[in-house]
């Protein structure tokens, strides 16, 4: 029982519901959220502590003590994803002070920024199934909004398309659990994992756990269900697309991580063997995508896809060095993915166009642009002694415990592809010679550039620093491999 | 009566099927209503009927339906009416702003953004 757990998710709907009042005073409004993003990273950094000292935590709302209410469970899974969440936040955040627009900020702007955060925090923290599909309602209801707000052409088309496929997935979802409910008869997760287990998870409970990842894989896009993905992600503005990229699919990749190891690890040679083939083949088309595009947007967008299924294959082989590999993969690809969506958004304001054929040169009037994103683009791609190298280290060892040679050699051709992907925007974007109809206009880019430079810090020292984050990684992938420490925290309370 | 409401829901299903795949946004919005209807008619179904109780009286009660779902459907009612009514709005806006409403021609590339 602690209160404290509870707070990421009520901080910024708090924040949220002040900043409605302010919505014509845009001064005000920046000011408050900034201040309430500091104290956000405060809140997540106290659950950190609090759940790395005393294990895991839970509160039973409205004392209904599990399983009959709803729980709010910080495992340390969830409380690394809420802290990197509110990071991120707080960046993007800051970079919408000078890269989002007047217009946009005087119509609920920042306030449905943190109406978005209640619900990532929310799917993170919550530990009853139906909650987490009230809490992705949440999100999916501000990214809605945040996605046509501005309302251009590109906006309106591709909002459409984006909100009927989740409309469809939300009923998939309304439907897995009710089949969910019939045979099990609870909703708790921790009850759930307990009675799969007691039965040993048979055929149709494996159906379920496949409607499970239809439906968790609709918002992670993994092959075949990232086809919205790329063009969605395509229509709004930078700060709105480094959030989404950052944060929606990974609430995706969050739940498969959550279902597919305390609820359905029972029959892994199918549920598990159908994650790992999907998620191979995500890489192959997210790779082909990167590749294949020449609009710098793009590229990165594709190069979610590529992380998604890197971090699901890891989840699917079960094994102590993929499970912890996994974890540092996905807090990793979360800060990197972020503070590149951020520099690129760099790029095309002082080029003038996102297409990689006409831009050139940028290199000569913004070295430190240049340097940034480089350092970004080797992280991306794990080159040592950066981020997301001990990651994919630990889940190419897991693929060699498991003995899976393909995934081997699939995760490590498409870390070359992703090299390649992001140094031909450094290459084409950053060296070359200047197009004339696009001349890199002089503009002060400070204001953006700053929290940009903080990610790829922070990126930076989790990389080299993962010596010392190690420890936090080790807990939350003993609670994950070890379903018992997640029953007993929330059941024998 | 478990039979009669799975064939509802699964005519429900059906419909919403057909409907999403047409071209007009509209028949699509219809389509994701139906689909919601039939999921929440599932809901109720999987939750197991039982005819003259209702929900939870007293601790001595005979006999009584299962709350849970009713929640349930309650809380997944209020969001798809949520969800529905911003996609029709959004659908009237796109109408007006693109002048268009059948998918076929929102599909977008390169030469047209």
């Amino acid at each position: 029982m602690n209160n404290l757990i509870l707070m990421p998710v009520l901080w910024p709907l708090l924040t949220g519901i002040i900043l409605i009042f302010f919505v014509k005073q845009v001064r005000v409004q920046k000011v408050i959220s900034f201040l309430s993003s500091l104290i956000a990273i405060m809140i997540a950094a106290a659950v950190v502590y609090v759940v790395k000292q005393e294990g895991m935590m839970t509160l039973a709302m409205g004392s209904w003590e599990a399983p009959f209410g709803i729980i709010i469970a910080a495992d340390m899974l969830a409380s690394l994803l809420v802290l990197t969440t509110s990071i991120i936040a707080a960046a993007v955040l800051v970079y919408s002070f000078k890269g989002i627009g007047t217009e946009r900020e005087r119509y609920y702007y920042y306030a449905v920024f943190q109406f978005l955060l209640v619900g990532v925090n929310g799917a993170f923290l919550t530990g009853d199934i139906f909650n987490l599909f009230v809490f992705f309602e949440v999100m999916l209801m501000a990214s809605y909004v945040l996605l046509v707000l501005g309302g251009t052409k590109i906006q309106l088309r591709e909002s459409l398309k984006y909100i009927i496929v989740n409309v469809i997935s939300s009923a998939f979802f309304v439907i897995a659990v009710a089949y969910l409910y019939a045979i099990t008869g609870t909703l708790n997760m921790a009850q759930l994992s307990e009675r799969v287990a007691a039965v040993n998870q048979p055929g149709i409970l494996s159906v379920i756990a496949i409607c499970f990842l239809v439906v968790f894989g609709l918002k992670a896009a993994i092959f075949p269900f990232f086809f919205w993905l790329p063009g969605s992600y395509y229509a709004p503005p930078i700060p709105v697309i480094a959030i989404f990229g950052a944060l929606l699919t990974k609430v995706g990749v969050y739940s498969i991580f959550r279902t597919y190891t305390l609820i359905f690890h029972h029959d892994q040679a199918f549920t598990h063997m159908i994650l790992g083939t999907l998620s191979l083949l995500t890489i192959v088309v997210g790779v082909i995508g990167a590749i294949a595009y020449w609009d710098v947007k793009k590229i990165i967008i594709y190069n979610i896809v590529i992380a998604v299924g890197v971090i699901l294959y890891g989840i699917s082989l079960m094994n102590e060095e993929a499970i912890a590999g996994s974890l540092l993969y996905l807090i990793h690809d979360m800060l990197i993915k972020a503070a590149l969506f951020l520099l690129i958004g760099i790029m095309i304001k002082v080029s003038g166009t996102s297409d990689l054929r006409k831009m050139g040169g940028l290199m000569k009037q913004y070295p430190y642009l240049a340097w940034t994103f480089f350092i970004a683009a080797i992280s991306l791609a794990g080159i040592p002694p950066f981020s997301g190298f001990a990651g994919k280290l630990l889940i190419l060892k897991g693929t060699v415990y498991a003995e899976s040679y393909v995934g081997l050699g699939i995760i490590l051709l498409s870390s070359l592809m992703v090299l390649y992907s992001v140094f031909k925007i450094f290459i084409h974007g950053f060296w070359g010679i200047v197009n004339k109809d696009y001349v890199p206009k002089q503009v002060s880019i400070s204001g953006l550039f700053v929290p940009a430079v903080v990610l790829v810090v922070i990126s930076v020292m989790y990389g080299v620093g993962t010596e010392g984050i190690y420890p936090f990684i080790s807990q939350a992938a003993q609670t994950i491999l070890n379903p018992e420490i997640y029953i007993n925290a929330v059941l024998k309370e | 009566m478990e039979i009669v409401m799975a064939v509802v829901i699964g005519v429900l299903f059906m419909c919403a099927t057909y409907l999403i795949l047409s071209k007009s946004i509209l028949r699509i919005i219809v389509g994701t209503g139906l689909l919601s209807h039939g999921a929440h008619l599932l809901i109720l179904t999987m939750g197991g009927l039982k005819q003259g109780a209702v929900p939870l009286l007293s601790e001595e009660a005979a006999s009584y339906v299962d709350p849970l779902p009713q929640a349930l459907i309650l809380t997944a009612i209020v969001i798809s009416f949520g969800v529905t009514a911003f996609l029709l709005v959004l659908a009237y806006r796109a109408y007006q702003e693109l002048g268009t409403d059948d998918m076929e021609r929102l599909k977008g590339n390169d030469t047209h953004e």
